[in-house]
């Protein structure tokens, strides 16, 4: 196999062949894929996220979340997922289209979140997860995200409202207070905003738990 | 008769044997001097890329040791935003991929690549430029990623203001290649040629589709995963394993001073590869959200990769058997020998896990992480040391100084290896099919990992102790590349089987 041209044909054909099978096909395929409207109840799904929440998507790609978490329901019988109600049904392509970034992970270090906000709705929960998350999940390796809170004195108004509520010696020193930063808080709305389970003609959800 | 037997001889020899291997053309010393211009043209350049690799290849060590304390003690450095684990880790994976591995590979392509075409280096300034804008954009890659620019695209993770000036030096590397292999003063090609073409080609190829679909004008949901996962596994099979496989195919023979055992299966080696590799990538997302044909397409086709895999595998074999008592002696072929056992292990796991069935248990679990680590380290990267342990005496002319840290590098990072990778795949098949049992509490399964996380720190240590020992003997032979010149050295004149080391390795 001497003949240049013929390797170089040979090289550049074998890479066109999947690049248009497994690049340039599943756009067409999926590329344009839209909301789908329910004929019966007019509900649009999904649903577009709040700006809050966007950001908040930034900050879960910034910081990485994707490497430990999962963002993808396996179907029934295939691994435990829908078992560890993790959803109530797979999650399809049509779930992801309005992820700027779409990041269904590859590792289970920690659970799947693709309906944590539905699982988890309570934000304080959120915030002292985030916070330490011994303090939710003892025994957990999810590093402590301190930098996303900011401690301070308490002022004379008294205790802030939306200070996280810590005990023992979690509890920040006597006068001070841990508040969440905007990152803090965006990143709750979208983890808060996580939820993948509309029905859908393509992957419909088992009628008795469906509300 | 006896006349024509030879030439017959002669003629198949050519097919089997490296093109800077082949008699003929001029008198032996004559030849021998033409080979010692060709590594002298090659210095500077790749040199250039040898040692940035190698600085690259220290930190990515660091923050892998970095890594791998944190998942277990997650309290370490956890007060530095920007040493996360999600930081630490992504900086590591793009340090020793596109840092270190991927710089040795250009080294050793553009000597492979003018050693094979019988020709010195052409310009050899533009391509040292290639490697200054090189380093500038791994630079500024890992370090958007530590201040959390990240991308988040799993082997994509450097920001889109960095991968413009990586793509630019890939493409300068690959017209110069192109441009080498065009000039080539020996008109038959070698399958080491093959596969370094095709990687040179393929390579700039597969980052400018990613960098466009993904980075630049991003597609819409999870085409974006599809494009991803084409793109991180072509990483693997169109760039690195063919750099790899054209280092075996070349330093076995030249080591042991054989030819390869067979041309028809090179042939169908590199041709069933280009075929089937490349259509993998989907096998990352079995029980994704994308549609069943995509997912079924690549489970097929990384099935199909046995027979590239094993076709390769025969022929290596049947090429060293008889000589495996010279891996006593030459680091090249102990390393060469290593990697390309590791070859065929690490796709044997890759089809096995590419199954539904297996891939139930094995995704999203450690196992996934040994693997890369069988592939990426045990194969590619120890045939990079190998090669290095041949280029590098010869580009500067002098011989390697301490045997001890040979032996020391190579029983380093081969126990490393062995002792990350076995317990890793076993323990993520445990991690796995814990997952499944819908019974276990996921913290069960965080807390079974953690002993089996502590071995794998100890055995980084092992790897870093392999990586200074061989950094330190590099950095010695160049301290002896400015003391005067004193005896003749004998690899360049004695001939072009590797010097055997004066005493054995131990």
């Amino acid at each position: 196999m001497s003949y240049g041209p013929l390797l170089f044909l040979g090289i550049l054909f074998t890479l066109a062949s999947s690049w248009v099978g497994l690049v340039l096909l599943p756009h067409r395929q999926m590329g344009a894929l839209g909301q789908h409207t329910d004929t019966n109840t007019a509900a649009i799904y999904p649903a577009a996220r709040s700006g809050e929440a966007q950001q908040g998507a930034e900050h879960y790609r910034s910081l990485g979340c994707v490497y430990c978490h999962t963002q993808q329901v396996r179907p029934e019988g295939y691994g435990s997922d829908i078992e560890r109600g993790w959803g109530r049904r797979r999650t399809v392509s049509r779930d992801y289209i309005h992820d700027k970034t779409v990041m269904l992970g590859t590792m289970r270090t920690g659970p799947d979140l693709t309906n944590i906000g539905e699982r988890q709705a309570d934000a304080a929960w959120h915030y002292r997860h985030l916070y330490n998350p011994q303090i939710t999940s003892p025994g957990s390796i999810m590093p402590p995200h301190a930098f996303l809170f900011e401690t301070q004195a308490i002022g004379p108004a008294g205790r802030s409202t939306n200070a996280l509520v810590l005990e023992g010696t979690f509890a920040p020193p006597a006068g001070q207070q841990v508040i969440p930063t905007r990152r803090a808080d965006q990143l709750v709305a979208y983890l808060r905003s996580l939820k993948s389970s509309g029905d859908l003609p393509e992957a419909p959800v088992k009628k008795e738990e469906a509300q | 008769m006896i006349n024509q037997s030879q030439t017959l001889q002669n003629k198949t020899l050519r097919a089997l044997l490296p093109g800077d291997a082949l008699t003929g053309g001029g008198t032996e010393g004559g030849k021998k001097a033409a080979l010692a211009e060709i590594d002298a043209s090659c210095r500077v350049p790749v040199l250039f890329f040898f040692l940035s690799g190698l600085a690259w290849l220290l930190a990515g060590t660091v923050l892998a040791l970095v890594a791998s304390i944190k998942l277990h003690t997650p309290g370490f450095l956890a007060g530095w935003e920007w040493l996360t684990f999600a930081n630490v880790r992504t900086a590591h994976l793009n340090t020793v991929v596109y840092g270190f591995a991927s710089q040795i590979s250009v080294g050793v392509t553009i000597w492979l690549m003018c050693r094979l075409c019988r020709i010195p280096l052409v310009a050899p300034g533009l391509i040292t430029v290639a490697n200054l804008f090189y380093n500038l954009g791994v630079t500024v890659g890992v370090g958007g990623i530590l201040i959390g620019d990240s991308t988040a695209i799993e082997w994509l993770e450097m920001p889109r203001y960095a991968t413009p000036i990586l793509f630019v030096s890939y493409a300068l590397i690959a017209v110069w290649t192109i441009v080498t292999f065009r000039l080539r003063a020996e008109r038959h090609l070698y399958v080491s040629q093959w596969y370094l073409l095709a990687a040179v080609l393929w390579f700039p190829w597969l980052y400018g589709t990613a960098q466009v679909m993904l980075l630049i004008e991003p597609v819409r949901g999870v085409v974006q995963a599809a494009v991803n996962w084409w793109f991180a596994h072509n990483v693997l099979g169109l760039w690195f394993t063919p750099i790899g496989l054209a280092s075996i195919y070349y330093f076995i023979p030249k080591v042991i001073g054989r030819p390869i055992h067979s041309y028809y299966l090179s042939v169908l080696g590199f041709w069933s590869l280009a075929l089937f590799y490349n259509w993998n990538g989907m096998h990352h997302l079995v029980g994704g959200p994308l549609p069943a044909w995509m997912i079924t397409v690549s489970i097929v086709a990384s099935v199909m990769m046995l027979i590239p895999v094993i076709t390769v595998a025969i022929n290596h074999h049947f090429t060293m058997v008889g000589h495996f008592g010279k891996l006593k002696y030459s680091p090249t072929l102990r390393f060469m020998v290593f990697g390309a056992v590791s070859y065929t292990l690490a796709s044997l796991q890759g089809v096995a896990s590419a199954v539904r069935s297996i891939s139930e248990v094995t995704h999203f679990t450690h196992h996934t992480i040994a693997h890369a680590h069988l592939g990426m380290y045990a194969f590619f990267t120890m045939v990079m040391f190998g090669a290095m342990y041949y280029i590098l005496p010869r580009i500067t002319q002098r011989e390697w100084p301490s045997n001890g840290l040979i032996s020391l590098h190579f029983w380093g990072v081969a126990l490393g290896i062995v002792l990350y990778v076995v317990p890793m795949s076993i323990m993520g098949f445990i991690q796995g099919t814990m997952l499944n049992d819908a019974a276990v509490r996921f913290l069960d399964v965080v807390q079974f990992t953690l002993p089996w996380l502590k071995l794998r720190t100890l055995a980084g240590l092992l790897l870093a102790a392999g990586h200074v020992a061989f950094v330190i003997n590099v950095g010695w032979l160049l301290v002896r590349m400015f003391e005067p010149y004193r005896k003749p050295v004998v690899s360049i004149l004695t001939g072009e089987a590797e010097t055997v080391a004066a005493a054995k390795l131990p």
